[in-house]
């Protein structure tokens, strides 16, 4: 800030401390022309009237003590304008402090991890245990604190992988994120073409559909979904399309069909790479993989 | 004899009366909605984050303003042995401040907001405010110009502080570019919207829950208890110490933030000078008292203001020393600030308007007392055990959640998510929801009572005491 701030703060804040003082000593002192009835003589609405006690000593210095400890705190620590305190404190040396602290803990508990192989890491109870915090604090927002998935967001706790589940896989969905596009195909179906379309894809999870319509869909189906669904459906991990068949929706359920042909999807799960490290991606990667691997 | 205009204090008392019980309301409605968030039944207005800036609304400026602006035109008139400034003028500002309170019900839980905290209303209801903020200082400072006695009783110069401040605050803090008949930005932007804000939402605390509420308090305790006050010169000193004081306060709001360190030290040590300031109000109530104890046992009404005193005493005791930042880093977020909040807003706000109605409805209506003392006594143990429940449980809320949101194993892992945090606070959540019921019930005995005794029925008195010790 610049000089004038600077000075207008400390003369702002000096000023007023002394103001307080000044207040106390001048209001402290005994009167000696006491009244009789020791009030101060004035009355208001006929019964409201003035005692003229002393301030409660103790109150006085609690007053007193609580203006000391501003001063002293003061000199010690940022207020007084640029002035930076005695000790040279901000919040910022104290974070990055606390948090070198929490950073050696980790580097030395994460150590023994580093190298061990994928198998020795789900069946150790520690490194599980922290793969599961890493989980919980960074990954549980969306899919879950049990992994369960929400609508959008998948479920890692079964075995149906959009982008694979291989360690790899998970290993590279954490470190470089995903994205997964359905474009729209209204367009190129007409709205005739949406529901026998969806209607096929209902059939290939055996779901209650239409049959007419599904025969007319398979087809459609073959025009313009195989690219990256597959010719059976069973979805492709390399380009993220998920598998039609097995009655698994990321969106919550097949009524989702529709409104995805019509409005296309965007499923975005974001790189963590520069959030975690690589110790930790590995970690929790490897107790995604556990939950479906155990 | 003077021709005291009592119709708009009236008003004002029964405005008290009837918002007090819609803000409390809508707070137990969102109390049951963190416990059972299908509690909003997928309507939209319903939801937590529409309803959430209605209840602070409607108790701090509805209930909490009605009262102030009654009372402070009830005691004015009084201590200045004057009629209002104008009558005129004073009817005004009663229908206009209406008029904004419906606006906020008709606009925040459809989503039009300013999405600052205390601050939510559109911009044209702003405008409307600061009008009829000015008619009634015109009304208020007209009256005490015009006084027949030399003297400006104590009670005054807090209202006054209350009324010159809330406008400052209000203005300032509201300094935005219109965009639509709904929408303005703010003129500031970044720390300084956020400091500027604080600075607002911290002295509405100070002048609008703490200097008003004190004003009342320096007129209604000594007249229930027929006490003198206990300290002119306490009067004095912890007056210009408290209003000089809080406007530094606002930056313990932002704590670990953005804000500049200087900022937040500032904002720390003047919040923990503020204490002993705030405490004078405390002791120059309760000593008031003295020579007249016994009342605690045979008057409710004094019982409900010294406990609201005493709350005034226990959460500006708690303020500064949340104001201090280690203990901040561990409550902020926390519901431990709700819990604090709430012992100032239920204990002290709500009670020491609840017991300054009771001594002012009888007056006002010309009655020798309420219909029952029996109910008043009722409505205090209610009351007070809510509060207990209500503060407690947030604490132990907020301490836990602060507690798990910090633990970091020997692995420099975070232990907890935030889910666990909340599921962990769930108990709390269905006792607060008790407690806040158990107030509510208390602000509906206080509108039966009022109701009866406008209407002018005397309550048995023989059958009432011995209905009590059948009871007991």
């Amino acid at each position: 800030m610049s000089n004038f701030w600077h000075w207008t703060v400390i003369i702002v804040v000096v000023a007023h401390i002394i103001a307080y003082l000044w207040l106390l000593f001048a209001t402290s002192k005994k009167k000696v022309d006491k009244r009789a009835d020791n009030t101060t003589g004035h009355v208001w609405d006929e019964d409201l009237t003035e005692l003229d006690n002393p301030m409660p000593r103790w109150w006085l210095w609690l007053f007193v003590i609580t203006i000391v400890f501003s001063i002293a705190y003061l000199y010690l620590y940022p207020g007084m304008g640029n002035f930076k305190g005695s000790k040279e404190w901000t919040q910022i040396n104290r974070f990055e402090a606390n948090y070198a602290k929490v950073n050696d803990a980790r580097d030395k508990s994460f150590a023994g991890f580093i190298n061990k192989p994928l198998d020795e890491l789900i069946q150790d109870d520690q490194a599980m245990l922290l793969g599961q915090r890493i989980f919980a604090n960074n990954c549980a927002q969306c899919h879950g604190s049990d992994a369960g998935g929400a609508t959008g967001f998948p479920n890692l706790n079964d075995d149906d992988w959009n982008w694979g589940g291989e360690y790899a896989d998970i290993l590279y969905t954490l470190n470089n994120g995903r994205m997964g596009v359905m474009p729209p195909w209204a367009p190129a179906l007409g709205d005739d073409g949406v529901k026998q379309v969806a209607a096929y894809v209902r059939s290939l999870s055996g779901i209650d559909h239409d049959g007419a319509l599904a025969a007319e869909g398979e087809a459609k189906f073959g025009m313009f979904c195989v690219a990256c669904h597959g010719p059976e459906g069973k979805g492709i991990a390399a380009l993220g399309a998920p598998n039609l068949t097995d009655d698994i929706w990321l969106y919550g359920s097949h009524e989702i069909i529709e409104t995805a042909l019509y409005e296309g999807l965007n499923g975005n799960m974001p790189s963590q790479s520069e959030i975690l490290d690589e110790n930790r991606i590995k970690l929790v990667a490897a107790y995604v993989y556990s939950l479906s691997n155990k | 004899m003077i021709d005291f205009n009592d119709k708009v204090v009236k008003q004002f008392t029964i405005a008290t009366i009837f918002w007090g019980i819609v803000g409390m309301l809508v707070g137990v409605i969102i109390a049951i909605q963190l416990a059972w968030p299908a509690f909003n039944f997928d309507i939209p207005w319903l939801t937590y984050s529409r309803l959430r800036p209605l209840h602070t609304n409607a108790v701090i400026f509805a209930f909490g303003g009605n009262a102030l602006l009654g009372t402070s035109m009830y005691v004015a008139q009084r201590t200045c042995q004057v009629k209002l400034f104008s009558n005129t003028l004073a009817s005004m500002v009663f229908w206009g401040y209406q008029l904004v309170i419906v606006g906020a019900v008709l606009t925040l839980p459809f989503g039009f907001t300013q999405s600052k905290e205390y601050a939510e209303l559109i911009w044209p209801l702003d405008v409307l405010l600061t009008v009829v903020w000015v008619l009634y200082a015109i009304v208020y400072f007209g009256t005490i110009a015009t006084r027949t006695v030399k003297h400006i009783y104590v009670a005054n110069w807090f209202y006054s502080a209350f009324i010159i401040t809330i406008a400052v605050l209000h203005i300032v803090n509201n300094l935005a570019i219109p965009v639509n008949w709904h929408l303005s930005y703010p003129v500031f932007s970044g720390s300084v919207d956020a400091l500027v804000q604080w600075w607002y939402g911290h002295n509405a605390v100070g002048f609008f829950l703490t200097a008003g509420f004190l004003g009342m308090m320096y007129y209604f305790v000594p007249k229930q208890a027929g006490r003198p006050v206990y300290s002119y010169r306490l009067s004095i000193v912890h007056f210009w110490a408290l209003i000089s004081t809080y406007m530094w306060a606002g930056p313990h709001h932002l704590h670990y933030t953005s804000l500049p360190d200087w900022a937040q030290s500032l904002g720390m040590v003047f919040s923990l000078i503020l204490l002993a300031p705030s405490w004078g109000g405390m002791i120059n109530g309760i000593m008031t008292l003295s020579g007249a104890w016994d009342k605690l046992r045979s008057d409710p009404i004094i019982k409900m203001m010294i406990v609201a005193l005493s709350f005034y005493g226990m959460s500006t005791f708690e303020g500064p020393m949340l104001s201090i930042k280690t203990v901040n880093a561990l409550s902020h977020y926390t519901d431990w600030t709700i819990g604090h909040v709430h012992s100032g807003a239920l204990g002290w706000v709500a009670l020491m308007t609840m017991a300054s109605m009771y001594t002012l409805v009888p007056r006002l209506w010309g009655r020798d007392g309420m219909y029952s003392t029996q109910l008043i006594n009722v409505h205090f143990w209610i009351s007070t055990l809510g509060i207990v429940l209500y503060i407690a449980s947030m604490w132990i809320a907020g301490v836990m959640q602060g507690l798990m949101w910090r633990e970091i194993d020997a692995n420099g892992s975070l232990v907890y998510s935030h889910v666990e945090s909340i599921e962990a606070t769930y108990p709390y959540y269905v006792i607060r929801i008790i407690g806040g019921v158990l107030f509510l019930i208390g602000a509906l005995i206080q509108a039966y009572n009022t109701y009866k005794t406008i209407k002018g029925d005397q309550a048995e008195v023989a059958v009432s005491t011995e209905a009590a010790g059948a009871k007991a």
